[in-house]
């Protein structure tokens, strides 16, 4: 059940650059179901910014009732976000959308985790559950320049972990499709900018998948109509998808992205 | 005491808030978080002779204090709106408004013809002040001989009164709502969005992929208060006021303006549970300024002294 609450703060922490790392404490924890669902944010109790921010969880721990999400810097919303300290209460609507299948691999298998900037942070929550279910995970990282990086020692303790930057100053040059094509693997979860899935869904046609995708939001629980996308057996036609509700995450060849 | 019940034509009110077109799909969505029993009515997403897709996205772009929409009408079409969306909503005792929108004069008389025959519609809302439609929409909204005609069409075809929702994107609102109460209109709905852009600060292209939007949000409440000063002194139509409506606070003011109900739009997207809380604060509120019943507020922008119902704050 979605539920709308006043959260407190434990910790806010800048990882990055511009990359910041929240934990709160939420009831609504016991309701998320799957990693890569997300939460939506009111950043202020004013008419400015007026909207919600979707952000993803990254992790929880449902003994502590807790959830961590992070997010980028980026904007009028987050910079009022990246303000808030532990103690001030966070207006928060979730969890929302559905998550990534982890039971949709077999023990011993192997699942490559593709994460994009920002889009790394729900893989988190996914290596995690996909260890604890005995799949092995790889996790390929891709970031604009070495100040972008975060996550890489956390990712690191659950299995063998690569990252790329576009500018080379950390990690293998160029992208994480750079990287991937020397590995070997059972399934594909990914998370990441819409150019990053579009390769992957063209290069790894042949492999399960299952990718994250992002959209402009309104609402975030399916009524407002503004995060839609085709499906992909009716590319043109009136049926469609909703990125918040029926997404963020879509099996590949599923939806148009 | 019910201190907010309103009696408009075809529609009987336990109270006057209702969410608005656009902003609440066919209520679905809505219902996992209260009983929507609790609203006054429900006014539905636009529903066109056929299914549309709508436009390509990004369809939202926030602004100060509002945020522009250009979604393009997306809906499943008239067939599936009669068949799945208003028997699901007739589980709820709350009269629907039916909000219709095309692209041609017989577009909205099919529609109208049909959806007005649903037991849970109560009302119709004509949509002639879409800003995101390339053809139809707005023309009919902006033309007063075109819009005064349309109204015609679809009164001669329905079988409930018909609400005409303006557009604030003409010169003359006043002239607008008078075309259609010649036309035969039972009552107004407004207003629809402003039309605005917003460009991106590092591309220096539109957001929207529609590259303009209809603007809403708190950020509009005043032309919306200003239009409906005007009209419902020009006028005797009731009018259902909206724009940026997201307190009792704001209800109340609506109301001195001229309006007998209110929608709410953009605010369930900050806050699904809005319409209730608004709903539960009103009470209080009239207590507050000393209002026995709402409809004293009505009007009180610009009513005489000696039309004034006693105040005894």
């Amino acid at each position: 059940m979605i539920q709308k609450e006043l959260c407190q703060i434990i910790s806010q922490t800048e990882i990055a650059d511009d990359i910041f790392e929240i934990t709160v404490k939420a009831s609504m924890v016991s309701q998320i179901k799957a990693p890569g669902q997300f939460v939506h944010i009111r950043v202020a109790d004013a008419l400015d910014p007026l909207l919600r921010r979707p952000i993803s969880i990254s992790s929880f721990n449902s003994v502590k009732g807790q959830m961590t999400m992070i997010y980028r810097r980026d904007g009028k919303g987050t910079t009022k976000l990246s303000e808030m300290k532990p103690g001030m209460e966070l207006d928060i609507l979730g969890p929302l959308g559905n998550g990534f299948p982890v039971e949709e691999m077999e023990i011993g298998e192997t699942a490559l985790l593709v994460g994009g900037g920002i889009g790394v942070p729900p893989l988190y929550e996914l290596s995690t559950q996909l260890i604890a279910r005995g799949i092995k995970v790889i996790h390929v990282l891709g970031f604009q320049t070495e100040s972008a990086v975060f996550y890489e020692q956390e990712f690191l303790k659950n299995g063998e972990t690569y990252v790329a930057t576009v500018d080379g100053t950390y990690g293998t040059k160029g992208f994480v499709t750079d990287v991937i094509e020397n590995l070997g693997f059972d399934a594909i979860y990914a998370c990441g900018p819409t150019p990053m899935l579009k390769a992957l869904e063209r290069l790894y046609s042949d492999k399960k998948m299952f990718l994250s995708l992002e959209e402009r939001m309104g609402c975030g629980i399916g009524a407002c109509f503004a995060c839609v996308c085709h499906k992909a057996d009716d590319p043109t036609g009136f049926s469609y998808k909703k990125v918040c509700s029926d997404g963020p995450v879509f099996r590949a060849g599923e939806v148009v992205i | 005491m019910n201190r907010l019940n309103v009696e408009l034509p075809g529609l009987n009110l336990k109270n006057p808030i209702m969410p608005a077109s656009g902003c609440f799909g066919f209520g679905r969505e809505y219902s996992q978080f209260y009983d929507l029993n609790e609203l006054g009515a429900i006014m539905i997403k636009a529903t066109t002779v056929e299914p549309r897709f709508g436009n390509p996205t990004p369809r939202v772009a926030e602004t100060d204090a509002g945020m522009l929409n250009a979604i393009g009408l997306q809906n499943p079409g008239l067939e599936k709106v009669l068949s799945e969306e208003l028997p699901w909503l007739s589980q709820f005792d709350v009269p629907i408004i039916a909000n219709v929108a095309g692209s041609l004069e017989e577009d909205y008389v099919s529609v109208a013809s049909e959806i007005s025959k649903a037991a849970n519609v109560h009302a119709l809302e004509l949509n002639i002040s879409c800003p995101n439609v390339k053809t139809g929409g707005i023309a009919f909204g902006t033309i007063p001989e075109v819009a005064k005609r349309l109204t015609r069409k679809v009164k001669e075809v329905s079988k409930v009164p018909v609400y005409v929702k303006l557009s604030p994107n003409v010169t003359n609102i006043v002239e607008m709502a008078r075309a259609v109460e010649e036309g035969g209109a039972d009552g107004l709905t407004m207003i629809n969005t402003l039309v605005g852009m917003r460009l991106d600060l590092k591309t220096g292209r539109p957001i929207l992929a529609n590259n303009t939007g209809g603007l809403s949000g708190p950020a509009i409440k005043p032309v919306a208060i200003r239009m409906i000063y005007e009209v419902s002194q020009a006028v005797s139509l009731p009018i259902i006021g909206m724009g940026g409506v997201q307190s009792a606070e704001d209800v109340i003011e609506y109301f001195y303006a001229g309006a007998s109900a209110v929608a709410v739009g953009t605010a369930n997207f900050v806050d699904p549970f809005v319409c209730p809380t608004i709903i539960e604060e009103l009470p209080v509120l009239l207590e507050k300024l000393g209002f026995e019943h709402i409809s004293e507020c009505k009007g009180r922008s610009w009513k005489k002294h000696g039309e004034l119902t006693y105040h005894r704050a």
